[in-house]
This record gives C-alpha cells, sequence and structure tokens, in this order.
C-alpha cells in the first residue's frame, strides 16, 4: 500500500472562493522522492500543508476527500501526534526559527529535546546533521546572526534531525547558492534512499531531473502532469502554462526547429544535453 | 547616480568581521549584479547603501553624500531597497497603502504620487490586489509588493536583494522588463541574486564576493566563464555557458541565441573539414 494516499481531496481556504485543491489523487510509496513543480499560486504550499496535517487541523476551511500517510487518516488524528512522523519546512524560512534558543546548535536540538531524546544522543545527531547541511562553523552563533541563506539551512536542518518518516519541504533551496542548492538535493536523495519519503516543492528544473523519482505538475490546484522527471519536465504543456522550464529544455526545443538537435527526447541535464548536442 | 564604495571593512556586534575591505565604484546608470555564496557579505554590502548600516572602517559615497552624514530617511531619497525577507520591509495592511506610503514620504505632490504608485502596481502586476493585505499574500507576491513599493519611490539609486527567489517563470519575466526599464530610464542598479541564469541574461557587469571581499569584478561574459575561480564562492556559471564549455565552444556564451549561434559554428566548422 502507498504510504501517501491522497483520494478525491478538495480543500478551500475559509477567505477563497474557489477550492485551492481540486480533486487531488496522489499516491506515494515509501523512500520516493517526489518533486512538486507549479506556478504561482497552483497551490504547492496548500498540498504542502495538506501533508504535512496544517490542513485541516489548523487552516480552518472546507475540506473533502482523504489524507492518509503511513496507514493514518490525517482527519482522524492530530497535529501534535502527526508532526511526530511528518516534518515540513515552511517556504518562508525566516519565520522558521523558535525564538526559544540561543545558538544554532541549540535551536537545531530543540524539536529531539522536546520529544524527549536522551541527551547522549542529541550531540551526535545534531553534529551529523549540520555537518550534512554544511553549517557546522555556525553551531555557536545566534539564530539571529545569520545571511538569509544560512537561515534557510538552519531551518532545514532542524527538520531533518528529526528523522521524521515523510519530509515535506517547500522550496527549501530559495534563498541557496548554486552548489549549496545541489547539495541539498543530494542529501534529500540519500534520506530517500535510506527510507525517507520526500516531497519537495521546488523550481530548479535541472536538480529535479538529477535527482527526484517522479515529478508532479501542479496548477489552478489540479494536477496537471505526473511522471518520470523528464518526461514531464520536457513537455511542451509546461511552456503553454507558465512552468519554468530548464534551459537546456528550451535552447534544445529551439535548436530542434532549426534542424540543430536530432534526438527524439529534449534534455533537462547537462549530461543529456551534452550527449544530445554531440550528435549534432 | 553614482555608488563609491572606498576600504569598506564591516564588524557585527558579535565581532564578525562581514566586510574585510571593499573598494568598488558603480557608475550612473549602471546595472550590476552580485553573486556570491550564503554568508559572503552581500547583503551586508547592500545595506551600506542606504544607511541601514555604517562602516565600521572605510566610507560609502551616494552621489556626493557620504553616507556616514546623512539619515536613514534622507538617504531614501536617493536609495530604494528591497529586502531579502520582505517581512522586514512590509507594514501596512492594505498593498495599495504599502505601495504609497514611500512616495508620499519623499514630498512628491498628489499628481506625482498618484501617477507612480498606479504604474508600480501595473509592472508588478498588483492592481488588483491594492485591498489586499500583504500577509494574505503568499511569500512570493509578498515579494512582489515590497518590489512595488520601492520602485514607486522612483529613486536614481534601486537595490534588489535575490528578487527571483521562489518566483515563477511569468514573475521573473516581469522582474526582468521592471529592470530593464529602470535601465532606459538611466536608474542605477544593484541586484542580488543566486539565480545566475537571470544574471547572465540581464546584466552586463558581475561582482563576486568571498568571504567579505570582492573575488571577481567585470564584464558578465568574462566572469560567469570563469567556473574555477567562481566555484570558491559556491557559484556555477550559466547553464548554457557551462554546456558551450563542455562542447568545446571557444567563446563563452550567455544566451540562447548565442549558443544557437556558437553551434551552429562549430557543426559547419566540423563538416568544413
Ligand atoms: N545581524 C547580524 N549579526 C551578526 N552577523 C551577521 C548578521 N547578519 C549577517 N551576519 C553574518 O555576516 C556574514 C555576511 O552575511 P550577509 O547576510 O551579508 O550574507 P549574504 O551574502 O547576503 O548571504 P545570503 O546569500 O545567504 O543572503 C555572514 O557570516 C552572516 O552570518
Ligand atoms: N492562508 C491562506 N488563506 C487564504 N488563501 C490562501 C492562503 N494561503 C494560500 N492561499 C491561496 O491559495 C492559493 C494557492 O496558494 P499556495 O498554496 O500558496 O500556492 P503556491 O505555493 O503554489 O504558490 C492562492 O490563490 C493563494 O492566494
Ligand atoms: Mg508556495
Ligand atoms: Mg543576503
Amino acid at each position: 500500500m502507498a504510504f501517501i494516499n491522497l483520494q478525491n481531496v478538495t480543500y478551500k481556504y475559509p477567505l477563497t472562493k474557489t477550492p485551492v485543491l481540486q480533486n487531488i489523487n496522489l499516491q506515494v510509496n515509501e523512500g520516493e522522492f517526489v518533486a512538486v513543480i507549479g506556478p504561482n499560486g497552483a497551490g504547492k504550499s496548500t498540498l504542502c500543508y495538506a501533508l504535512a496535517g496544517f490542513v485541516p487541523h489548523f487552516f480552518k476551511g472546507e475540506i473533502s476527500g482523504t489524507i492518509e500517510v503511513d496507514g493514518v487518516e490525517s482527519s482522524k488524528s492530530t497535529l501534535d501526534e502527526w508532526v511526530l512522523n511528518v516534518g515540513l519546512a515552511f517556504q518562508n524560512p525566516f519565520n522558521q526559527i523558535s525564538g526559544a534558543k540561543y545558538t544554532v546548535f541549540e535551536e537545531i536540538a530543540f524539536g529531539l529535546e522536546n520529544n524527549g531524546v536522551p541527551r547522549e544522543e542529541i550531540r551526535p545527531r545534531v553534529e551529523e546533521a549540520m555537518k550534512m547541511t554544511d553549517i557546522s562553523n555556525l553551531a555557536d552563533r545566534s539564530p539571529y546572526s545569520l545571511s538569509g541563506g544560512q537561515q534557510q539551512r538552519v531551518a532545514l536542518t532542524s527538520i531533518l534531525v528529526m528523522k521524521p518518516k515523510l519530509l515535506v519541504l517547500d522550496e527549501p533551496t530559495s534563498q541557496m547558492d548554486p552548489i549549496g542548492t545541489r547539495e541539498v538535493f543530494g542529501v534529500v536523495r540519500r534520506m530517500a534512499e535510506g527510507g525517507m519519503t520526500v516531497v519537495m516543492v521546488e523550481h530548479k528544473m535541472e536538480w529535479i531531473a538529477n535527482f527526484a523519482d517522479r515529478v508532479i505538475a501542479l496548477k489552478d490546484g489540479q494536477i496537471l502532469l505526473e511522471g518520470k522527471p523528464n518526461e514531464v519536465l520536457t513537455s511542451d504543456v509546461l511552456a503553454e502554462n507558465g512552468f519554468g522550464i530548464s534551459r537546456y529544455t528550451s535552447t534544445a526545443r529551439e535548436a530542434k526547429k532549426r534542424g540543430l538537435w536530432k534526438k527524439e527526447n529534449l534534455p533537462v541535464t547537462l549530461d543529456e544535453a551534452v550527449e544530445g548536442f554531440k550528435l549534432g | 547616480m553614482k555608488i563609491e564604495i572606498n576600504n569598506l571593512r564591516f564588524t557585527y556586534p558579535t565581532g564578525l568581521e562581514a566586510l574585510r575591505g571593499i573598494s568598488l565604484t558603480i557608475e550612473a546608470g549602471e546595472q550590476v549584479a552580485i553573486v556570491g555564496q550564503n554568508g559572503a557579505g552581500k547583503t551586508t554590502l547592500v545595506r551600506h547603501f542606504n544607511g541601514l548600516l555604517q562602516p565600521t572602517v572605510g566610507s560609502v559615497l551616494i552621489g556626493d553624500w557620504d553616507t556616514k552624514k546623512y539619515s536613514v530617511a534622507k538617504l531614501a531619497s536617493r536609495v530604494g531597497y528591497v529586502f531579502q525577507n520582505p517581512d522586514e520591509q512590509l507594514f501596512s495592511k492594505d498593498v495599495g497603502t504599502e505601495v504609497r506610503f514611500g512616495p508620499r514620504n519623499l514630498g512628491y505632490s498628489k499628481e506625482k504620487i498618484d501617477e507612480l504608485v498606479t504604474r508600480a502596481l501595473a509592472l508588478t502586476e498588483l492592481s488588483n490586489k491594492t485591498e489586499t493585505n500583504p500577509y494574505d499574500l503568499s511569500p512570493t507576491w509578498r515579494k512582489m509588493v515590497a518590489l512595488a513599493s520601492v520602485i514607486a519611490m522612483d529613486t536614481p539609486i534601486v537595490i534588489f536583494d535575490e528578487p527571483t527567489t521562489g518566483q515563477d517563470a511569468v514573475n521573473v519575466a516581469r522582474i526582468a522588463h521592471v529592470i530593464a526599464k529602470l535601465r532606459r530610464e538611466g536608474k542605477t542598479v544593484v541586484t542580488i541574486t543566486h539565480d545566475i541564469d537571470f544574471c547572465a541574461e540581464n546584466f552586463e557587469r558581475v561582482i563576486a564576493l568571498a568571504s567579505g571581499q570582492v573575488l571577481l569584478d567585470g564584464p558578465a561574459r568574462e566572469i560567469l566563464g570563469q567556473e574555477e575561480i567562481l566555484a570558491q564562492t559556491y557559484v556555477d556559471p550559466p547553464q548554457l555557458t557551462r554546456l558551450g564549455k563542455k562542447l568545446g565552444f571557444k567563446e563563452t556564451v550567455r544566451s540562447q541565441e548565442e549558443f544557437l549561434n556558437s553551434l551552429k559554428n562549430s557543426i559547419d566548422a566540423s563538416q568544413s573539414k
């Protein structure tokens, strides 16, 4: 049975006139890494909230259909129970710092302490997580004296350290430098190999294609396309619907028109582009 | 209007030295992108332009004004700054009031304010959201509100701190359009960005910062091709530049047209052999 199972989920915030999610059906297996793409206002963050229990437990409004994670139905659970299994990195990392702690190290240890993890286990877990996101050097800094990208790394690390069964990331690399971005995708891939299920909203097509198992393209609250990264990310439908596309894809599409791209498939990654253009 | 930075050093109250000797001149009407790894000092640098931070050592001149001698309020007539985190910037109860605040504060006439506000809202596609509370918008749209409220001030210098983060293709194009418009109006624009493709396509001059110092500074074409040096500050060259290099093109390509031209040339060359 699928680890995430969304059946006919339709949701409307108290203030919105039309549903923000419409009839969403989505199954994700344990250990799968799914990327969600879509233009502004598509409902990506709302989908994250639905997976993380904030819809409907925090945001009220009208919901129908069922949201199931690891065999438990969201409406039959509470937010407190839900967050033990599901970690969410919010789209705006600046608001995620707890405000309760003096140092980055304490900030990242905060959730573990709250969950009653034994002291001797906390230190190695925090250190390991900080290594993954390359912030070991920030351990003793105040969480408030950080650059934007550093804050985003701290926010992400404080979720990773909890080792949730389901990791939901809403644009986790928006403030990060290019190499940091690639590293985060790599870390997430490794977590998924280790059995964690990951749903990640992202705009960076090249890295999605390199690392994710599957792509969901969302628009106006509906799933427009779904499938293998290369299939979805090179589809003409995306370009026509205001989705961002990799420069490799758009350039090869134009090259094809001019007879300079011979392959059937368009590229999304550097390697695919090099291979295809070499044939030219 | 020109920006002149002389041997600027800055140490935060925590003791951390974030800028370690920066000297730069940005000419009036120039459009400059600043790139570099997280924590390199990009935001710290631009916060000196409108007086939010004061040099520990050295000086910053905005036109003929030394920022040490002018208040933040005064500098706001010369430098508009769109914050990295829009939530630090926005405080009004609705979008319309937010966007009016800046130009009104600068004492423009009622007609001029109306015109500037209308134009800024149209450019950012916010005309139908004037009644909305910014906090009912998603972070991406709050950033567009922040952008609108700064361009409405019509300052000779405009600073954007990571304007495209999280924006979809349509809004990225809109932001590029705003920048092009400011260029035509002769404004000085400084944009911090991690989006290297956006940088390649919209800026002629690129400055790469690393650990509080200038690592590279020059024409985009030259700077963005230097893969090894850029890697020191965690920046990758643009996608098409990387691809061109891999395919063995001699010239550094920045745009789709340039790439396709070089591709055509290299195919023609290999066929004529
Ligand atoms: N308020 C503060 N107090 C103390 N140190 C700070 C403060 N803000 C930033 N710093 C530190 O100063 C250095 C430069 O930070 P800055 O915000 O300028 O980086 P940046 O280049 O804008 O990075 P990013 O790409 O992540 O936004 C970093 O080491 C950062 O941790
Ligand atoms: N808390 C909220 N209250 C009311 N409407 C909201 C709320 N959050 C988002 N929306 C609306 O729901 C729609 C989808 O938003 P969102 O899920 O944030 O999209 P995305 O993350 O794809 O940009 C948008 O029309 C947005 O304005
Ligand atoms: Mg969102
Ligand atoms: Mg910054």
